[in-house]
């Protein structure tokens, strides 16, 4: 297996020399994220983000399952991110990478640990029946910055997303199945639901170079190879920061990390918007 | 690098891998380039893309990314370790080429080349089999001068499909000229599907990587667009 390529020293010192005056090999500035495009549908939860040439594909599912004894009266989300060699060229294939263990990491502690999904709406007959809520995410091109574009289609695809309803008379559990959107057929007696989402993490991952001073906001695959530490913030949309997640590199000054913050709650309202477009522009389609 | 006349090349159809291709395997004077092998009786695809044909020569063009190495061709390379005799160099195939010490205009024993790992270098293919890893050589062996292989100094480096660097280098595609027309820049074109490029500031490195990289999937007339479309 070829390892992932390294860059030469010419590049790492071009990148370095164009950060110093504020120029990015790709044109934009140090605090610009790239185009981000979001597609939701067909399906239900079924989302598709592209930031730059970063692809990511994220695909929601559910089913009928036991809560666990010791939650009885919640449902249960599960997040699955898997590298595939398809977009990292580097992948031991079977062994999770570092990188893969952090994305998951990353996005469970976003989305799971703080609750954005409301888990209590999603049982249904207490230590007896809950649904169970898949979130997939595949990654499909990697450029750089995949755990901003995983928060991204992830958070998408649970927006996006509609659960059969459920009627519950005495003992008997009466699940209303859909047919899925776009086909001739009309919607079963009853509406699919949505679920219910308590508050929207986004990611925003910044990258640094040299000693601190120099940083970009969403880094490019080449920017990622040559940086020397990193930092990646989820803010929802109460502006409250859900995570900080530093995980080695170098130290960094109390007043970059203010500066950071700053400007990732500047971005994750743009990101939002983004999201809100897409699921207006679901619902037309869907009308039609 | 085989020279390909532009003029004279005519595509025939798109193919997929283990189509037929109506060609008789006894036509005199056949010659099947890459993609194309002889199955029996037939001839079949193993790569999907455009079966073009010249003359009598016929081949497919594809979109493909993995380089795989062919005596005689231009490549841009990264120093990626060093051994006894020889510099380990990462030119984007599945096994890591080799440039001995002695590849070089001039060199000797005594007189060594001075590259550090991570250096970028423009070399020939001096040797390429597939039971062995592929050889690299700095000069020209007509004349043993180095004309122009070697370190490159500074640039960039832009990964493309190796399509796109045959039309860049045949000029198929006009972006190397319109492009030349607006500032001045270098390149070094490796068939390895890496584009090494330069100019005097790091504004026009990245207007010059940037133009490169979306021309790709551009035709001759947008080409001029995006070429108009940009400030210097």
């Amino acid at each position: 297996m070829v390892k992932e390529l390294e860059l030469s020293t010419n590049e790492r010192e071009l990148i370095i020399s164009g950060l110093k005056e504020g120029i990015r090999l790709d044109g934009r500035g140090i605090d610009d994220f790239r185009s981000l495009k979001i597609t939701l549908g067909p399906e239900y939860g079924r989302s598709e983000v592209k930031l730059g040439a970063t692809k990511v594909l994220a695909k929601v599912s559910c089913e009928v399952a036991r809560p666990y004894p010791e939650r009885p009266n919640e449902g249960i989300l599960t997040l699955n991110t898997e590298l595939s060699p398809m977009a990292f060229t580097g992948l031991e294939p079977g062994r999770p990478s570092e990188e893969e263990v952090l994305v998951s990491r990353i996005l469970e502690k976003a989305i799971k640990i703080n609750r954005a999904v409301d888990v209590e709406g999603l049982c249904i007959v207490a230590n007896e029946l809950a649904w169970s809520i898949h979130v997939d995410v595949h990654f499909l091109d990697n450029d750089g910055n995949i755990i901003d574009a995983a928060c991204i289609a992830a958070i998408a695809a649970l927006s996006h997303f509609r659960r059969p309803d459920v009627t519950v008379i005495g003992e008997d559990v009466t699940i209303v199945f859909f047919i899925i959107s776009n086909s001739k057929h009309p919607v079963d007696q009853r509406n699919p639901v949505p679920l219910s989402i308590h508050h929207t993490p986004i990611c925003v991952t910044f990258a640094f170079f040299e000693n601190g001073d120099l940083w970009v906001v969403d880094p490019s695959l080449k920017e990622e190879q040559i940086r020397r530490g990193d930092m990646i913030m989820a803010i929802n949309n109460h502006k409250e920061i859900c995570v900080l997640s530093k995980a080695g590199g170098i130290p960094l000054e109390m007043h970059t990390i203010i500066q950071c913050s700053k400007l990732a709650a500047n971005k994750v309202d743009w990101v939002r918007e983004r999201i809100q477009a897409a699921l207006v522009n679901a619902a037309e389609v869907e009308k039609r | 690098m085989k020279p390909t006349k532009s003029t004279e090349r005519t595509r025939l159809k798109v193919v997929l891998p283990g189509d037929t291709v109506s060609l008789e395997v006894t036509t005199p004077g056949i010659t099947l380039g890459p993609g194309l092998i002889q199955a029996g009786e037939f001839i079949t695809c193993t790569k999907a893309g455009v079966l073009v044909c010249s003359g009598s020569t016929y081949w497919i063009e594809t979109d493909q990314k993995r380089y795989i190495p062919e005596t005689g061709e231009h490549v841009v390379g990264r120093i990626s370790g060093k051994g006894g005799e020889f510099y380990r160099v990462d030119v984007g195939s599945a096994h890591q080429a080799i440039l001995p010490f002695l590849a070089f205009e001039n060199a000797t024993k005594k007189n060594r080349p001075n590259f550090n790992i991570g250096d970028l270098i423009y070399a020939r293919v001096s040797l390429a089999n597939k039971d062995m890893d592929p050889e690299l050589q700095c000069f020209n062996p007509t004349n043993n001068k180095a004309e122009g292989f070697g370190k490159l100094e500074g640039g960039m480096v832009l990964k493309c499909s190796l399509r796109y660097c045959q039309r860049l280098l045949t000029q198929e595609t006009d972006i190397c000229k319109l492009l030349g027309q607006k500032l001045q820049f270098e390149l070094s074109i490796g068939m390895n599907g890496r584009v090494w490029l330069s100019s005097d500031t790091i504004k026009h490195i990245s207007l010059v990587y940037n133009a490169l990289k979306q021309a790709e999937t551009l035709n001759n007339n947008e080409c001029k667009t995006l070429v108009s479309k940009l400030v210097v």
